[in-house]
């Protein structure tokens, strides 16, 4: 086979990298900002792990850590950085993205900033059936996680069944979420209410986000669910572009309309599933990735993967603050995300005052 | 009998349970330009969006090479059909090339993104449409006319041998109407089937090699507009008195309706402007 070619092509705004081989059987096309992007979150979001994983009650130079993460480390670092940091670290970076992704799928899906799967009820419901397993039923650990991802499937399903009316208007799926969301909420603090003090305060450490003293059941979820859920998400990243257009300029280019959107929201409920089984309902993250990433790539949309990508590098940098902005004190990365997401909506809203003024 | 790859059988359209056309049989003729005009909600949109697949019919079918348009995959009707929907919108930021391309979308695969091809039809649909210059402008800044042409420009990309158009007039001032309906006849010469919903009687007459007339959801009569065109017809189907004259500029079908106390004096005859509708 001979080589590819590669080219660079500028047109006006934007400058796109066309990889083409010879036969012309394979081509692609990437915009260089994207890729730039795109790479350096992925650095940033790498850089912030290495942190993570040497910093802590028993600090780790760097370069011992990825000794150790290479096989070469002794068992003092092996134990602290395999047992105690690295799955923390996988599923700070999983969950981040798989919320990431998640979010730009609903976001496009509903042609909605708002529509965010914590935003629509996803993440509420996918607690209500955790706290279920926790309250009701007495379980615990991976029962939760099972509990959380029914919960949220149930409600992704109940939120579709109502905005249902000869096919899915966007805006009933975002009014209808917001219900759903309000009507868990209550359920949630009945079932909070009724149980006894140290149970509560378990589910309420849960309902914040957390990955404290989380190990591998939780990556091995978490990265399951994004290992089979992003790459069916990915190849349908074109169908979102034109879904964007509305319904019948997406049918006219030949997307087939109902089916790639169930397949697209499926997809992003497992993601988002995934992701509250194994940290809890994390604030924020789903919401503001998209269109930062967006703002980043300055393209008009969130590509799935930039929002990904960003998603990890903020969950990490969270973590990152959750550990160490009070001093001594280990707090959820969901208070951190939380704290965050209230500064980004009201900067939104300042934002889009100031542009109306 | 003359060719038609596009047609439809029985065709009836609802909304809901509301009936907009019942029981028509219409063929679109391979290589014709074909306007249909009518009054207000005579379903002259409605079949057109059922011709291109984006409406399911009530019951009957529309065919495309003999087969059910609804049999296919999407993205195979793509590449024989496209359509410029009535106003379309796309979301904010989004740049003019980027739109046009994702017309290649039917064309395109995992592996093979933006072939050789793909970018040549990209840049002839933008050069025929006259949008080259406006490659890196934003949609949602342009005026009407340049949008129109943008969006006209996405559905050619799409290199389909059947164009249909839903009104594409509409918001433009004279000067781009004639533009828009110009650079149709283009393509048209080129060898493509064109069928576009137009409300004005007189370009529809210039332009249309064929001319489909609906009113109250059935054909009324088709052919060329020599043949069609005349004041009982119009009388009957708009409700409107007017003479047909011949255009001096092109010798087709002109109307030119009647004088407002000669069109008082006709209303208080037969009610007009009113559609009744059934419901299945």
């Amino acid at each position: 086979m001979t080589a590819p070619v590669l080219r660079l092509r500028r047109s006006g705004r934007t400058t796109q990298l066309v990889i083409r081989s010879r036969a012309g059987r394979l081509s692609l096309r990437v915009h260089l900002r994207a890729l730039l992007v795109g790479t350096a979150l992925l650095l940033a979001a790498l850089a912030v792990s290495l942190v993570n994983l040497s910093s802590g009650d028993f600090p780790v130079p760097v370069p011992d850590v990825l000794r150790s993460l290479v096989g070469q480390g002794d068992p003092g670092t092996d134990f602290i950085v395999h047992e105690l940091r690295l799955p923390r670290v996988l599923i700070t970076l999983l969950v981040g993205a798989a919320l990431g992704a998640s979010g730009s799928v609903f976001q496009g899906l509903t042609r909605n900033p708002l529509g965010s799967p914590d935003f629509v009820g996803m993440t509420v419901g996918a607690a209500t059936g955790a706290l279920i397993v926790l309250l009701v039923l007495g379980g615990g650990g991976f029962q939760v996680a099972v509990g959380a991802i029914l919960g949220c499937l149930a409600t992704a399903v109940a939120i579709y069944l109502l905005a249902f009316r000869r096919g899915v208007q966007p805006f009933r799926l975002v009014l209808m979420g917001v219900g759903m969301y309000a009507l868990l909420d209550a359920a949630n603090s009945y079932l909070i209410y009724r149980s006894r003090l140290d149970e509560a305060l378990a589910a309420q450490v849960w309902l914040i986000g957390s990955v404290n003293g989380h190990g591998w059941t939780e990556v091995t979820l978490v990265g399951c669910t994004v290992a089979v859920l992003l790459p069916v998400v990915l190849y349908h990243a074109r169908h979102l572009d034109l879904l964007a257009l509305g319904d019948e300029p997406a049918q006219l280019q030949g997307v087939p309309v109902e089916r790639s959107r169930a397949v697209l929201a499926l997809a992003g409920v497992g993601l988002a599933a995934g992701a509250t089984a194994a940290a809890g309902p994390i604030a924020f993250v789903a919401l503001a990735a998209p269109p930062l990433a967006t703002r980043l790539t300055r393209s008009p949309h969130a590509g799935v993967l930039p929002a990904a990508l960003m998603g990890a590098a903020l969950l990490s940098a969270s973590d990152w603050g959750a550990q160490h902005v009070l001093p001594g004190n280990d707090i959820p990365v969901g208070v951190v995300t939380g704290a965050l997401g209230g500064l980004y909506l009201t900067w939104l809203l300042f934002r889009e005052r100031r542009n109306r003024g | 009998m003359t060719k038609a790859r596009l047609r439809a059988e029985a065709l009836t359209l609802a909304y809901d349970r509301r009936v907009v056309v019942r029981d028509l049989d219409v063929q679109i003729t391979d290589g014709s330009f074909t306007v249909i005009v009518g009054p207000n909600a005579c379903g002259k949109s409605t079949l057109l969006r059922s011709l291109a697949r984006v409406l399911k019919p009530h019951s009957g079918t529309v065919l495309l090479d003999g087969r059910a348009i609804g049999s296919y995959p999407s993205r195979q009707v793509a590449k024989q059909l496209g359509m410029l929907p009535q106003s379309p919108v796309a979301p904010g930021g989004t740049v003019v090339e980027e739109l046009v391309a994702r017309g290649r979308f039917a064309h395109q695969r995992l592996v093979r993104q933006w072939s050789a091809e793909d970018e040549a039809a990209v840049a002839d649909a933008m050069r025929q449409t006259e949008v080259t210059e406006l490659a890196d402008r934003f949609v949602d800044e342009l005026s009407g006319g340049q949008r129109q042409r943008v969006w006209l420009a996405m559905a050619l990309a799409q290199q389909t041998s059947i164009l249909l158009l839903d009104e594409p007039t509409t918001f433009l001032d004279l000067s781009h109407q004639f533009e828009v309906l110009d650079l149709c006849a283009e393509l048209h010469e080129q060898g493509r089937t064109i069928v576009a919903v137009l409300h004005d009687l007189n370009q529809a007459c210039r332009y249309a090699t064929e001319l489909i007339v609906m009113h109250d959801g059935a054909v009324v009569a088709q052919g060329a507009p020599a043949e069609v065109m005349s004041a009982e017809l119009v009388e009957s189907v708009f409700g409107m008195p007017c003479r047909v004259m011949t255009d001096p500029e092109t010798d087709t079908p002109m109307v030119v309706p009647a004088d407002r106390q000669r069109r008082r004096a006709a209303r208080g005859g037969a009610a007009t402007g009113v559609v009744d509708r059934a419901t299945v």
